[in-house]
This record gives C-alpha cells, sequence and structure tokens, in this order.
C-alpha cells in the first residue's frame, strides 16, 4: 500500500510539473529569443498571437481540467482490498450530452475568431503605402527583388517600420537580363517556406505559382527568421534577417542599393575584379561589373559588402578566413551548397586574396 | 470443407506437415502465431526506429554539433519516421487484431488464414526492401512526408556533397512503402470479413467488445486510404524512375498534387494508428476499474465518427502552403469539430475510472498513461486548428511535439498497455510487475522530458528537420533535456525486452482468465488451442465474460455449442472436445509469394530487369500454386488423440 501511495505521489509531482511546463510555454521571459513566435513585434504576429492568446488558456483549462479529474479518480477510486464491487454503472446519458456540447460550443467559440482573422489576413495590404519585394527561394538561400526599386539582395531584407511588406514569394521567376532579353529562372527549384516570426506567420514558396504574405515591423531592428519547409541537405543553413529601420535610413538605403558597383580604380581590388569576371559571373550578378550577364543561380552580389552574412546568412562577411574556405570548397562548407569549388589551379592564392579585396569594395 | 480427402489432390508443392518448430512458424497460419510474429517483427522495427531518434537527439543535444553529417540526419530522420509509422506502430496493431479479433468474436481463425500469412510475410519483406537501401548507398532522405518536388530534384541538385543518386533512394521509397500497402490492404479485406461474419452466435454488433469495433473501424480506413497514397507512390516511382511529369514544375507538374494526395491519407492514417489503441484502453479499463465501459454507445459511434471526419481534414496538414482562405476556414473548423468525438472518449474513458475499484497493474498504468497524455496531444492539436496561429507552428517543433503525444503518448502507451493485458492470454505467463512499473514510470517521465520541451522550442522558433542549429535561439536547454528524455525512453524500452525475454522463459504462471476480466477471450485457455475454443460460445450480452462470472446484470446460461463439429457432438460433453474441428492447414505459398515482391522491387531500383521478372513469376507462380493447393492429410492431430 505505501509503494502504491509513493507511485500516487510520483505521479502527482510528474503532472504538476507538467502543467506548470506547459503553463511556462505562455508568457515568461523568453522575448529576447530572436526566434520567438511568441514575442511578436508587429501588427500581423500580434493578429496570430492573440488567437494564441485565446486558445492557449482554454486548452491549459481543459488540460488541467482532464488531468484533475484522472488525478481524482486514481487517488479517490483505488482498490483498497475490501472486497466489494463497484455498482456496475453504464453511463450517463445526460452527462455524455453535457461532455458532447460543451466542448463544441467551446469550439465553436474559438472558431469565430479564427476564421475571422484567415480572411481579415488574406487581404493584401494597399498598393500606395507597402513595400512590394519578391521573394525566390532557392538550394540554399534567399533571393529578394525590390520590383519597383530596380534591385536584386540576397538572404538580408531592410524595411522601413510601420510600413507593411507586402512578399510576392514568386515560383516562377523569369529577370531581364542586363542586354534587355529575359531570363528564365532555372526550374528545379523546390518547396521552401519563409518565416520571420516575429514579424509573421510563414508561407511557402511553391515552384511553378505564386503566394504572397505580408510582414510588418514595429521597431527598429534586426529581426531573424528560416526556412521551415524541408527543402535538402542545407534547409537549416538558410536563414533569413529583416533589418527593420526608419522611413529615411530605408530610402537611403534603397538609394544605395539601386546604384550599381563602381570599378575599384586600381589596386588588388581590381585584379580581383577582374578574377571574378573571369571566374564568377557565370552564376553571379553585379551589377555595374563589365562583364555581368545577370545569372542569379547564385546570389546577387552587387552590394555584398552592405550585408553581414553570406551564404545563406550563416557565415560572417567581414570573415575573410571564412569568405577563403567558403571560395576554395563551398559543399565542405555548407553541405548541398551548389557553388563548385574553386581550388588553388582555378584561383591562386594571390588572387583569392583580390578577389575578396573587390568583394569587400561592394559596399 | 470437410477433410474427407484420403487421397490429396496434386498441387505444387504438397502441404507442409510440422506443426511445432521453427519451421512451422513459417507455414502457420494460425492467426496467433501470426499475430505473435507480427509483434516480434514490429518490435524489432521499433527498436530499430528508436535506435535512429537517439542518434538524431545526440546530434541535437547541443548547438553545432556534429554527431551526424546533414546527409545522414536526413535519412535518420526519414526512416524514424517510415519505420515508426508503417512498420512499427501499423504492425504492432496489427500484431493485436491478428492475435485478438478472432479470439474476441469467438472464432477458430480468420476469414482467409494463408491471406493471413502472406500479410505478414509480405510486411516483412517491404520492410526488409526499405531497409536494404542502406546496402545500395542510402535509405529515403527527403522527409517521411517526401513532398515534391525535392523528391526529384533531390536535397543536393548539384551533386558536389553527396555525388549519389537520390532517384534511387526515391525507388526505395515508393517501392518499399507500396509493399507495404499491399500488407495492410489484404489484411484490412480479410479482417473486415472476419468480424463482419465470423461473429459467435448472440455477438451482435452491439455487444462487440470496443477493441473490435476500432479495428473494424481501422480496416475499413486502411482499406480507403491505402490505395490513395499508392497511386500517389506510383506516380513518383514514374516521376523519378521513368521521366514521368506528375510532380515535375518544368514539365507542367503539380507538387501541390503531392500533398493532398499525401495527406489525403496521411490524415485517416493518423487515426489508423490511434484508435487500435484507444480500443485497447477501453477494454482495459473496464476490466481494471471492475465496472463496464462508462458510455458503450458513445465510445462506439464517437470512434466511427472519427473514422469518417477523419477524411475531411487532410488539409490542416497544409495550412501554409496557400490554399486561400476559404479553404483553410473551411478546414480550420472541420479539423476544430473532430475534437469533438475525441473529447468524449476521454471523458468516457474518465467517467470509467470514476466510481470503480481500479487496480494498477502495468495495463492499467499504460492505458491511464494514453488517457493524460493524449489528452495533450488532443489539446495542441486544437491549437493547430486555429489557421492563422498555425502559421507559426507548422513544420516546428511544436508540431513535433504534438504528433509524439498523439503517437507516442497515444498509440505507443496504448500498445504497450495491450502487450502487458494480453501477454498472459498468449504465452500463459504474466510480465513481470515490477519491471513493467518501472517501465512505465521511465517511459512516462523519459516521454515527457522528451517530447514536452519540444512544445517550448517549436514556439521559440525551432524549425523541424534542421540537422543543426546555431546557439543564442534559446533553443540549447531544452534540446539537451530532450536528449536526456530519449534516452530515458530508450532505457524504459530496454527493461521492457529485458522483462519480455524473461517472463517468456520463466514468467510467473497465468491461468485463462487472470485480470478478472470481461471479454470472451478470457474463457479460452490460456494460450488458447489452435482452434481457440473446444466449444464456441454463445453471447448473450455484452461483457459476456464477466457476467457468466458474476450474477445480477448477467444474460441467461449459455448453451455451449461446438462449432465446426457434427450435429450430435454437443451430447458427448466435455471429454471429447476438439474434435472434428477443421482448421485450416498451414502452406509454403505465402511465404514464398512475399520473397517474390522485394525481388521485383530491386529489379526496379538496380535495373536489372530480368530481376524483376523472376520476382514477378514467384509472384506469379506462387498465386497458381496458392489456388491449386492440395490439403493436407486428414485431421492428423485427432487421429493422434484416438491413437
Amino acid at each position: 500500500m505505501a509503494g502504491h501511495r509513493k507511485a500516487i505521489l510520483a505521479r502527482t509531482v510528474v503532472i504538476g510539473a507538467l502543467a506548470l511546463g506547459l503553463a511556462a510555454c505562455g508568457r515568461t521571459e523568453m522575448s529576447e529569443y530572436p526566434l520567438d513566435a511568441l514575442s511578436p513585434n508587429g501588427p500581423i504576429a500580434e493578429e496570430l498571437d492573440r488567437l494564441w492568446q485565446i486558445v492557449f488558456p482554454i486548452a491549459v483549462g481543459v488540460f488541467v481540467l482532464v488531468e484533475g479529474l484522472i488525478l481524482i479518480a486514481v487517488l479517490k477510486f483505488r482498490d483498497r482490498g475490501d472486497g466489494d464491487l463497484p455498482h456496475q454503472v453504464e453511463g450517463n446519458t445526460r452527462l455524455e450530452i453535457l461532455w458532447t456540447i460543451i466542448p463544441a460550443v467551446i469550439l465553436a467559440g474559438i472558431a469565430v475568431p479564427t476564421v475571422g482573422t484567415i480572411f481579415e489576413l488574406s487581404e493584401a495590404p494597399a498598393k500606395e503605402e507597402r513595400v512590394e519585394v519578391e521573394v525566390v527561394g532557392k538550394q540554399f538561400f534567399w533571393q529578394f527583388e525590390y520590383v519597383n526599386e530596380g534591385f536584386f539582395t540576397a538572404n538580408e531584407m531592410v524595411v522601413p517600420t510601420d510600413t507593411p511588406v507586402y512578399l510576392h514569394l514568386e515560383g516562377d521567376p523569369v529577370y531581364k537580363g542586363p542586354d534587355g532579353r529575359e531570363i528564365q529562372e532555372a526550374s528545379d527549384l523546390v518547396l521552401h517556406s519563409f518565416w520571420v516570426p516575429r514579424l509573421a506567420g510563414k508561407t511557402d514558396f511553391v515552384p511553378g505559382a505564386d503566394r504572397y504574405m505580408t510582414l510588418q515591423a514595429s521597431q527598429e531592428g534586426t529581426y531573424l527568421g528560416n526556412c521551415a519547409e524541408f527543402c535538402g541537405l542545407s534547409h537549416a543553413n538558410m536563414r533569413i534577417r529583416v533589418r527593420a529601420v526608419s522611413q529615411q535610413e530605408y530610402e537611403e538605403w534603397v538609394a544605395q542599393q539601386a546604384k550599381p558597383a563602381a570599378s575599384p580604380p586600381e589596386g588588388p581590388a581590381a585584379r580581383g575584379e577582374e578574377i571574378f569576371g573571369a571566374n564568377c559571373v557565370t552564376c553571379h550578378a553585379v551589377k555595374g561589373h563589365p562583364d555581368n550577364v545577370g545569372q542569379r543561380t547564385g546570389p546577387d552580389l552587387t552590394h555584398f559588402n552592405s550585408r553581414t552574412r553570406f551564404a545563406g546568412a550563416i557565415f560572417d562577411v567581414e570573415d575573410t578566413q571564412q569568405l577563403r574556405a567558403w571560395i576554395r570548397n563551398p559543399p565542405a562548407e555548407k553541405p548541398g551548397a551548389q557553388m563548385p569549388p574553386f581550388g588553388p589551379d582555378q584561383i591562386s592564392q594571390g588572387e583569392l586574396d583580390a578577389l575578396i579585396q573587390y568583394l569587400h569594395t561592394l559596399d | 470443407m470437410t477433410a474427407v480427402a484420403d487421397t490429396p489432390s496434386k498441387g505444387l508443392l504438397s502441404r507442409p506437415g510440422a506443426s511445432s518448430g521453427w519451421t512451422s512458424w513459417l507455414t502457420t497460419v494460425d492467426h496467433k502465431k501470426i499475430g505473435i510474429m507480427y509483434f516480434a517483427a514490429a518490435l524489432i522495427f521499433f527498436l530499430v526506429g528508436g535506435l535512429e531518434a537517439l542518434l538524431m537527439r545526440a546530434q541535437l543535444s547541443t548547438a553545432n554539433a556534429s554527431v551526424l553529417s546533414a546527409d545522414a540526419y536526413n535519412q535518420l530522420f526519414t526512416m524514424h519516421g517510415l519505420t515508426m509509422i508503417f512498420f512499427a506502430i501499423m504492425p504492432m496493431s496489427a500484431a493485436f487484431f491478428n492475435y485478438l479479433l478472432p479470439l474476441m468474436i469467438g472464432a477458430r481463425d480468420v476469414a482467409f488464414p494463408r491471406l493471413n500469412a502472406l500479410s505478414l510475410w509480405v510486411f516483412i519483406a517491404a520492410g526488409i526492401f526499405l531497409y536494404s537501401s542502406w546496402l545500395f548507398g542510402g535509405a529515403p532522405d527527403t522527409t517521411w512526408v517526401n513532398y515534391a518536388p525535392v523528391q526529384e530534384v533531390g536535397p543536393d541538385p548539384a551533386g558536389l556533397t553527396l555525388g549519389g543518386d537520390h532517384d534511387q533512394r526515391m525507388l526505395f521509397y515508393s517501392l518499399g512503402l507500396q509493399i507495404a500497402g499491399i500488407a495492410s490492404l489484404a489484411s484490412a479485406i480479410n479482417l473486415i470479413v472476419t468480424v463482419l461474419n465470423m461473429r459467435a452466435p448472440g455477438l451482435t454488433f452491439m455487444r462487440m467488445p470496443v477493441f473490435v469495433w476500432m479495428s473494424l473501424v481501422v480496416q475499413f480506413l486502411i482499406l480507403f486510404a491505402m490505395p490513395v497514397i499508392g497511386v500517389a507512390l506510383w506516380q513518383l516511382m514514374f516521376d523519378v524512375g521513368f521521366d514521368g511529369n506528375f510532380f515535375r514544375v518544368d514539365a507542367g507538374g503539380q507538387p501541390i498534387l503531392w500533398q493532398h494526395l499525401f495527406w489525403l491519407f496521411g490524415h485517416p492514417e493518423v487515426y489508423i494508428l490511434i484508435l487500435p489503441a484507444f480500443g485497447i484502453v477501453s477494454e482495459i479499463l473496464p476490466t481494471f476499474a471492475r465496472k463496464p465501459l462508462f458510455g458503450y454507445a458513445a465510445i462506439v459511434f464517437s470512434g466511427i465518427a472519427i473514422g469518417f471526419m477523419g477524411w475531411g481534414v487532410w488539409a490542416h496538414h497544409m495550412f501554409t502552403s496557400g490554399l486561400g482562405p476559404v479553404a483553410n476556414a473551411a478546414f480550420g473548423l472541420s479539423t476544430m469539430f473532430i475534437a469533438v468525438p475525441t473529447g468524449i472518449k476521454i471523458f468516457n474513458w474518465v467517467g470509467t475510472m470514476w466510481g470503480g475499484r481500479m487496480r494498477f497493474s502495468p495495463p492499467m498504468l499504460f492505458a491511464i498513461g494514453l488517457v493524460a497524455m493524449f489528452t495533450i496531444g488532443g489539446l495542441s492539436g486544437v491549437t493547430h486548428a486555429v489557421v492563422p496561429s498555425d502559421a507559426q507552428q507548422h513544420d516546428t517543433y511544436y508540431v513535433v511535439a504534438h504528433f509524439h503525444y498523439v503517437l507516442f503518448g497515444g498509440a505507443i502507451f496504448g500498445l504497450f498497455a495491450g502487450v502487458y493485458y494480453w501477454f498472459p492470454k498468449a504465452f500463459g505467463k504474466f510480465l513481470n510487475d515490477r519491471l513493467g512499473k518501472t517501465h512505465f514510470w521511465l517511459q512516462l517521465i523519459g516521454f515527457n522530458l522528451a517530447f514536452g520541451p519540444q512544445h517550448v522550442l517549436g514556439l521559440n522558433g525551432m524549425p523541424r528537420r534542421y540537422y543543426t542549429y546555431p546557439s543564442g535561439m534559446g533553443w540549447d536547454m531544452w534540446n539537451m533535456v530532450s536528449t536526456i528524455g530519449a534516452f530515458i525512453i530508450a532505457l524504459s524500452v530496454l527493461i521492457f525486452v529485458v522483462n519480455l525475454v524473461k517472463s517468456v522463459r520463466s514468467g510467473e504462471q497465468a491461468d485463462a482468465d487472470p485480470w478478472d476480466a470481461r471479454t470472451i477471450e478470457w474463457l479460452s485457455a490460456s494460450p488458447p488451442p489452435p482452434h481457440n475454443y473446444d466449444e464456441v460460445p454463445v453471447v448473450t450480452s455484452r461483457d459476456e465474460a464477466w457476467h457468466r462470472k458474476y450474477a445480477g446484470g448477467g444474460g441467461e446460461v449459455p448453451r455451449p455449442v461446438p462449432a465446426g463439429a457434427s450435429a450430435d457432438h454437443a451430447e458427448h460433453g466435455e471429454e471429447h472436445h476438439g474434435e472434428h474441428i477443421h482448421m485450416p492447414d498451414p502452406s509454403y505459398w505465402p511465404l514464398i509469394l512475399a520473397a517474390g515482391l522485394p525481388l521485383a522491387a530491386w529489379g526496379v531500383v538496380t535495373g536489372l530487369w530480368a530481376l524483376s521478372g523472376i520476382g514477378l513469376g514467384i509472384v506469379l507462380l506462387s498465386a497458381f500454386g496458392w489456388a491449386m493447393e492440395p490439403e493436407s492429410e486428414p485431421e492428423p492431430h485427432a487421429e493422434s488423440e484416438h491413437a
């Protein structure tokens, strides 16, 4: 009997801890976590969070009720060895109707704001007040095209605060090359999912189809995101950084990004530009580079040095050592990377340093 | 049907004769032996799947770990999912269907005993085939849901990291699951016919044990769900093996089509996995609370309702794929309302416990564990139905936590409950009680440590299917806790295996009805004779066995009728039982036919078409031999009894 009581005590502790643990998921001091879906920082993410705020306490309530009933039953209706059989109760229609109808009513209560929010969020923000970005997910990085401003960037996106950013996840991308002819993106794209938790929920990137979503930041700062739909070996290595800035700073950034890259006047960086032309332009676009053909197999590097990260936003742009290792053998640094290795027979050590110097001029 | 053939007609092979020894297991058509083999094979796959999980948890225990490469991790999590769903939980449920359904309905065997053996061997062949992929250079690696078009494009399109042939891995996925599907379909048809036609006299539908009801619902779900995935797998095979264009975007294919087909199968599949456990718990709770199931009809009809509604919620797996607001709202609502019948079950189970005299033997502990743990999975499921909020949870560890609370906290706890409960029936011995309780508590603790924190991880933004993660995201501690929990689960399962081995050898003896149970399988001996019942019981009420033991509420005095015996036989009384009961003969063909399928599939994978030809030849020849199979010598066991 003592063993029983101990077992029951242990159960009480486990279930109690579980309840506390679940309750803790609600809201604690987690807000410093950069990917925390429970710390929204814009009206879209707040809308989603509002629904969570409704359904989570209800779930906790039902949890406490059911586990509490189980606990009471376990404590109260143990076989105490007195030999009596319990009443052979086969059911209770009134109770059963009750616990059919009450959950249905509660669920209907959850359904109303859910459906309302679904339709509300499916509305596109007004054309004149939104920033439009065309998003293409590739194995394994994100390409962003500021359509109206006419430039490309990768992995890092800059947006003005308090402005809806309307993302067009473009599954069938076609670009204009520098000579004006159209370039069709390679068609072996796969699914990805664009997710910056503190700014919005996720939306899948679907090859061959168009998807749309809106995000909006209330405060300045850098918001992190990830690919959330399995896409291959480096699914874990295609991150997103959204930098929210003031309207003025945003306009300055746009003006800078829209400019073509300037050729370095002389020195190793100028040599680097030539090496880039000989090795890199078949996959990377650098607007303003004399040999640019506008190919977008790899990320657009026109303003490479204005970003903080590269290679799916996993490595630091300023880390020269890492850049060397990357160019020498990308798949070794990031599994599944499609950029081929450039060994010393293709790019000598000196050339590599020159190339990296060139990349660091691309502000 | 009666065994009168003194000179058996000639077939391709004569009937095998052995009724004991290891060869008898290979040729048996006895549903009980088949059930035990289903269990043994499923347990092995469960252990392998668990090992895969431990490797993954080792890799994820700390940020930026390098225990596994991305490729190894992807193969492991894909195979973990496939193994646990298709080769552990489904066949472990099948072990219970096979062993118990004929006993519970008072039948001597299933309707098509050889087909039953075929299901077993085909399932094992499918598992061997799928796992052989590692000998051919790599297992499927693009998730168990295997979305298009990464299934065609591959996880490493440039081939600079792997350089391997991804299409081959996909052929293993497609053909392996296709073969497993054959086993499930054959079994579903067999069991539907068995339950509908072979119930004991008086066993009306509304007297059937809930486990039989849930099993019947599951067989119908399998019958309709498997063809859907079958079509999708076939299309995948054409895409990757023969330049088909069902899902290839550049050829006009539709990647989203795969998702619809997969989940139109995949959601009913969830109920295929969980309803058997619900049935098991509905048997165990009344026995150990010593009172009838509370609201039998409500539990039965809510199970049927889940079976129907389960077809109308598949797109809730696709809320972020861009279905549009109307479809999202519709599937959100249907998903919410499937929670109602599920809730009914949970409240009725609590009602069953309420007012009882509960004994906390291991079966009861695991059954209560299911009610307590599944509730959590059900509640997190309701939060997914809130579509906009699901856009945060989808494809994160929150979902991983959710479905492990459903499939581990639900199905696995229920199946373990069933193992502890019916082990004495199958082996005439108890599983050790102390080890059983240790197993339960360790598993309950390990399970909650492993999967509870994953709720938090998901809400804190950790996506699924990541082989690595950076530190500084708030994920480090919970991942470590989760890994510790996984290893505690492993320890608990190890204790279970030790218990199993020890108890099969030298467990405490159990009589025919060791738990003072309620359903008729406990009227048969432990272990039951090959023909199950000397005299098929006549059922006069729900909980027939209970009413025979306890007056008050019980039915009339049973009128034993020996089924399969001559009409005058009943008068001979007890001594001559077992005579003239015609049991199906063992057969070589199910095993031989099953062996042909993976051969044919290996031929497709390797491009050795001759091998495919041989495999298909074996299948056709076996079908012919099967059809032409002679009867064995008439009634050898009856003869020896007289000698």
